[in-house]
């Protein structure tokens, strides 16, 4: 037995030999809400977060390094997988913000009555979706134009 | 699933005995409120952060090194990274204690801590270093 939960399952038969009580299902016997779904998506948003400041902060070791590394972290970047896994990332940024500023609703003790959870969930779905995509086009966008820019005019000059 | 397993014993106490009175480690709101302050640390500098993103990106790197070594821009971006790998540290701790149980817990909640905390150090250094060396550049 490791873990002291695990000592409330325990019980006794009657002849007094123990055993481990059965769980009750509790997942399973709910139909997935809306609010489920943002709540367990706002943990995974910021586990992926996490892992995309990770690829962040590579990034400003690759800076920091030098001229080389930064080509060469250019070049993930650049790459369509790269362009991907940065909008995923920036949509995760936003997905994790907007669950966050939602808590903060609630810690103030507004909006956390189930009609208004159920009224604000759609509204988060609608600036996720909305903020998320406009975000990353335009990053993106830009990013890609200015750098296409940049090596037409090296190409002239 | 249900098969009856009998429990072993380690120690002479009850098992209820031993979960009894451990309901409140007299930590959590610590927890709780360094999970919001550094959230709320965080919408700022991130702004900044999108912000300086629209202006740099595709920029060379000359460019980007250059912003980089600026002591503004490098305040900021070590106050990010530091206020980011914290809020994952304390958030990825509760993911740890809610979903690892049994011997794995305790070296997860160390491989949390450990991991973002050298991810943000590494973060810090890079920022540093642009702003206070020049980089081994060639040119």
């Amino acid at each position: 037995m490791q873990d002291v939960r695990e000592a409330l399952y325990v019980g006794s038969r009657s002849d007094g030999t123990l055993i481990r009580r059965p769980m009750s299902p509790h997942l399973q016997v709910y139909k997935m809400r809306l609010s489920m779904f943002l709540s367990i998506s706002n943990r995974i948003t910021g586990v992926a977060a996490t892992a995309g400041s990770a690829l962040g902060v590579a990034w400003l070791a690759a800076l920091a390094k030098g001229p080389k590394s930064f080509a060469s972290a250019r070049r993930i970047t650049a790459h369509p997988l790269g362009q991907l896994i940065l909008a995923g990332w920036i949509f995760s940024l936003v997905w994790h913000t907007v669950g966050g500023l939602r808590h903060f609703i609630w810690d103030a003790g507004q909006r956390d009555d189930k009609k208004s959870v159920n009224e604000d969930g759609p509204v988060a779905v609608g600036v996720i979706a909305g903020v998320g995509v406009t975000l990353a086009v335009a990053l993106l966008g830009v990013s890609c134009c200015r750098a296409h820019g940049r090596a037409k005019l090296r190409k002239a000059s | 699933m249900n098969a009856p397993v009998s429990p072993r014993h380690d120690v002479m106490r009850s098992q209820l005995g031993r979960a009894r009175g451990l309901g409140s480690g007299h930590s959590g709101t610590g927890h709780w409120i360094a999970e919001r302050v550094s959230a709320a640390t965080l919408l700022p500098l991130s702004g900044w952060f999108v912000v300086q993103m629209f202006r740099l990106g595709g920029a060379d790197y000359e460019d980007v090194a250059k912003w980089g070594g600026k002591p503004l821009n490098a305040t900021m971006l070590s106050a990010l990274v530091i206020s980011s790998f914290y809020h994952a540290e304390v958030g990825l701790q509760v993911i740890v204690d809610d979903y690892v149980h049994g011997k794995a817990h305790v070296p997860a909640k160390f491989g949390v801590r450990f991991v973002t905390g050298l991810l943000g150090l590494l973060g810090v250094v890079a920022v540093l270093k642009l702003a206070l060396g020049r980089p081994a550049s060639k040119a």
